[in-house]
């Protein structure tokens, strides 16, 4: 006990003496000991690209990875403390890869993930069979009032996911001047659930989703129609009235990680697969009731032919 | 305004406007000026538009976000202070991980219940090793180290830092009057509201978690211990000085060694404080069972979430037998030498223990797929009547209490609360709301925070309904007391993001999930306090009651109740910041307001100025809702 306690001291005064502590002293430096600090973003299909990945980095390469819970813009923080190694599934974020990649240098972009990425607002397919107009965003005025709900306060309600994805909603609702709230759910586990529940009892129901998600394959879902995006409309967050863009997903890398990762890093860039890789393990996730290791294992050995260009030689 | 300056007046000296002005006119008084708020409100009620997105305040806090982003590696104060700050604390937990991963599972199960054997006896030695055990069985092993070593680490840091203060408040008047105030918003302040002022400062990872719980926890230390030594009989001292020690003497011979029971207490409490925020923090990449507990909340998984609330309950009463044993025994003297002996043979039995090898494949004995399993049931079949539930107590209750809140002027309601603040408990605590409330509207965030205290009322109506129910119940029927103890002792120890879940299987994303799960979080210690409130009533009155010939019913509500008023305020008070922190932690789950602010300040770059606003604006309700009604129960017992 003695001896920790002299060493921790003398590590203090070891720092100390370079004048001054930087904010990321005392962290380990990434990858030094074969450790992959994977963040995990709050929705299944990044945790399939996550699972899958961490498989091969353990069983093939032989790494320890570790996985944080974290949400998407906490995540990039962890590129300068050395918390985060690596983001699988960035949605954009042009914000985001300017301060950190650009200003910052402690990020770097390490490829896109071949998946192609939808936002938008949906309908179930009952409603647009039966208001075959709903599906334009100039006609939702009209049907505000079947979506009203005990939270949106005399509106219609727009149901949105966690707080902390990619969204313009609430610009996008004012500038658009609908007569609608947009109230968090929290999660995209309650997006679901409510879209379910929209199909199965036929209750009206606006909602923020996106693709590649596997809930598609399974029911059907009517995108709303909002202006057409073009280069720069979306530059002022709170400006905002035209659609999402369609978003080519990459994955960033810590600049630590990108120069001393290794094969591992390589396995990571080299990544890259389709929507419909990315929903078989999403299902595999949430409806068979597999854990990550479960959910790649059996991915992984059905799939070789996808997989084995990724692994370095 | 001359209603006003009159009732300041009678405010601040009860007893001597009593016989000027009798009960009667007092309530006079109050009725008439109720009818002239709604009267005025009527006059001045506003459209309750939204808050800006770019107050002066939000304004401010991005700045001060962008200023340290880029001085994070250059400015002095960073370099050569919380920099440091930040290493001693990675120091410590490290410190603690590498002694817990030191000793293998067994090890550490075997060390636990050596540490119990020593401090609180043999029967809480085989419960510790029994819960630890449990932990193991759970398949949380992991984790639950993780969480403990957070726990262990930010309690030494709170103890180390704590006690000192404490001893220093009791000793030197001005310093206990200085640290009273602080200690008291810190005890306010939600735990959530913490999280984006530390991820600035000290960005994520374990030390700002640790740091976060040290703030959360180290008021607890500071009061008890400075009870503890204040509470120190005074002839003990005064003969010691008359022997001529020194003050430092009295403090290390006398004041300490008599206060020990007092400074296990602090100890005690300390670490149940910092076990329920170190699961927060989870929120800001802290490892151990709130990540479970988090990624439940995610995926909507509640028995998931139920598992790893299991876990931090076995963890809680543990090391809660393990302290108040220690407390009990802090006045048992044994020789040196027997506890040498006794010292030894622990320590021989844990290393003995620790060589037992230990398989990496534990089983898990999960309650999730029973849990799961029932909740689907009952989100199936009582699906109509949680909605139709939740629908008209929104409709009925919460609804019109927020239009009538949010289309108040902010100006309207600060008068109101100076008023009837000062009516109810005199002028300096309705002072401090007043001001408060106008902080808030300064901050830019009035809709919210009007939308919070709606959500906050309904919250605290119900849980008062249920918790005076119960309470009373529990005061009469012993049985019924007894049947009750060990579920409110197992309800204070979850964690309160564990409420979410059920409420939001039942509910839906909605104000009304928040004030569900608001309901459970706080109900228990209300029905503490309505329980001991209904009991002091002293017994003579009860006697007479009874042989003036009161039906019970008429006893308690003519004679136990009303004698209990004091107790029941008491219970208001607990009730109201405890559902407050709870109602926050529902922005997660979709209601909105202040708590979405905060989630969302620390999530999305460009809301973290509003977010910030928002933790500070809760901060400011917190303290009005606190000072009017511990106001009201200081006058009442004056």
């Amino acid at each position: 006990m003695r001896w920790a306690l002299i060493t921790s001291t003398t590590l203090l005064l070891a720092v100390a003496g370079c004048g001054g502590a930087s904010s990321t002293a005392g962290t380990d430096a990434p990858a030094a000991k074969g450790t992959v600090k994977i963040a995990i973003n709050p929705w299944v299909g990044y945790e399939a690209n996550a699972a899958v990945l961490g498989y091969l980095l353990e069983h093939e390469l032989g790494y320890t990875v570790e996985e944080k819970n974290l949400k998407e813009e906490v995540s990039w923080q962890g590129f300068e403390t050395g918390e985060v190694d690596v983001i699988v599934e960035n949605w954009g974020h042009d914000d985001l890869k300017k301060t950190y990649i650009d200003e910052k240098k402690v990020a770097v972009d390490a490829g896109p993930t071949g998946n192609k990425g939808i936002i938008g607002w949906y309908v179930p397919q009952w409603m647009a069979d039966k208001y075959p107009d709903i599906t334009d965003h100039t006609n939702l005025n009209k049907y505000a009032g079947l979506f009203k709900t005990s939270e949106s306060g005399g509106k219609g309600q727009l149901l949105d996911g966690d707080p902390s994805f990619v969204t313009n909603d609430a610009a996008l609702v004012s500038n658009l001047k609908l007569n609608y709230k947009v109230v968090y759910s929290g999660s995209e586990a309650a997006l679901i659930k409510a879209a379910q529940q929209a199909t199965a009892q036929q209750k009206p129901l606006l909602f923020y989703f996106y693709e590649p998600q596997w809930l598609f394959a399974k029911e059907k879902y009517v995108r709303v129609k909002l202006p057409a995006y073009t280069a720069g409309c979306d530059a002022d967050p709170k400006k905002v009235a035209c659609d999402y863009p369609d978003y080519v997903l990459d994955k960033i890398a810590s600049k630590k990680f990108a120069d001393t990762g290794g094969p591992a890093y390589q396995l990571i860039k080299n990544f890259t697969w389709t929507n419909d890789d990315q929903n078989l393990v999403a299902d595999y996730l949430t409806n068979q009731g597999m854990d990550h290791e479960q959910a790649a294992e059996k991915w992984v050995k059905e799939h070789e032919a996808t997989w084995k260009p990724w692994i370095p030689s | 305004m001359s209603a006003g300056t009159a009732a300041a007046e009678e405010g601040s000296r009860p007893a001597a406007t009593v016989s000027r002005w009798p009960r009667p006119g007092r309530r006079t008084l109050v009725a008439g000026l109720a009818v002239a708020a709604v009267g005025a409100w009527l006059g001045v009620r506003t459209t309750g538009a939204a808050d800006s997105d770019d107050a002066a305040a939000f304004r401010f806090f991005d700045d001060v976000r962008d200023w340290v982003d880029a001085h994070r590696d250059t400015h002095p104060l960073f370099r050569y202070g919380v920099n440091y700050l930040r290493l001693a604390v990675v120091e410590v937990v490290g410190f603690v991980q590498t002694l817990l991963h030191l000793l293998s599972g067994p090890g550490t199960i075997a060390a636990v219940g050596a540490v119990a054997f020593l401090a609180a006896g043999i029967r809480t030695a085989v419960l510790a090793v029994a819960g630890f055990l449990g932990l193991g069985l759970l398949g949380l092993w992991e984790a639950s180290i993780d969480t403990l070593a957070l726990t262990l680490a930010a309690v030494v840091l709170a103890v180390l830092i704590g006690m000192p203060l404490g001893v220093l408040a009791a000793h030197v008047s001005p310093v206990g009057a200085a640290l009273r105030p602080v200690l008291d918003v810190m005890q306010i302040l939600p735990t959530f509201a913490y999280l984006a002022p530390m991820t600035l400062l000290f960005s994520i990872g374990e030390p700002a978690a640790v740091i976060a719980t040290l703030i959360y926890a180290v008021p607890v230390t500071v009061r008890i211990t400075e009870l503890g030594i204040r509470g120190v009989s005074p002839v003990a001292v005064e003969a010691a000085t008359a022997l001529g020690s020194t003050r430092g003497q009295v403090l290390a011979k006398v004041r300490l060694p008599m206060a020990r029971a007092s400074l296990a207490l602090a100890v005690n409490q300390t670490i149940m404080m910092a076990l329920s925020m170190v699961v927060v923090t989870a929120l800001i990449d802290a490892p151990g069972l709130g990540q479970d507990i988090v990624r439940a909340l995610e995926r909507v998984n509640v028995g998931a979430a139920f598992d790893a609330g299991l876990a931090i309950v076995l963890l809680a009463v543990v090391l809660d037998r393990i302290t108040t044993g220690a407390a009990r025994r802090a006045t048992v003297h044994r020789s040196t030498r027997t506890r040498l002996i006794r010292t030894g043979l622990a320590a021989a039995a844990v290393l003995a223990v620790s060589l037992i090898p230990w398989g990496s494949g534990h089983p898990g004995y999960s309650f999730a797929p029973v849990v799961n399993d029932l909740t689907g049931w009952v989100e199936l079949h009582w699906y109509d009547a949680t909605d139709a539930l939740r629908n008209a107590v929104s409709a009925v209750l919460l609804n019109p209490l927020e239009s009538l809140l949010t289309t108040t002027p902010w100006w309207f309601f600060v008068l109101v609360v100076a008023v009837f603040g000062t009516l109810g408990g005199g002028w300096r605590s309705a002072l401090v709301a007043a001001l408060a409330a106008a902080g808030i509207a300064g901050l830019g965030l009035w809709l919210h925070a009007m939308q919070t205290l709606a959500t906050v009322l309904v919250a605290t109506l119900v849980t008062m309904v249920l918790g005076i129910l119960s309470g009373v119940l529990c005061a009469r029927h012993d049985r019924f007391a007894a049947a009750l103890r060990p579920i409110l002792d197992a309800a204070q120890t979850m964690p309160s993001f564990v409420y979410l879940l059920p409420a939001v299987a039942l509910f839906g994303a909605s104000r009304f999930t928040a004030i569900a799960a608001a309901v459970i979080y706080a109900v228990p210690p209300v029905v503490r306090l309505v329980e001991r409130g209904v009991r002091d009533v002293p017994a003579e009155a009860v006697e007479a009651a009874r042989a003036a010939g009161s039906t019970p019913a008429q006893l308690l509500w003519k004679v136990q109740l009303p004698l209990a008023r004091r107790g029941l305020l008491l219970a208001a008070n607990q009730g109201i910041v405890m559902v407050l922190a709870m109602v926050v932690v529902g922005g997660l789950v979709g209601a909105g307001a202040l708590g979405y602010d905060v989630v969302a300040g620390f999530a999305q770059r460009e809301d973290f100025g509003k977010g910030l606003a928002a933790g500070f604006a809760i901060v400011l309700l917190g303290i009005v809702l606190d000072r009017l009604t511990q106001g009201f129960a200081k006058e009442r017992a004056s």
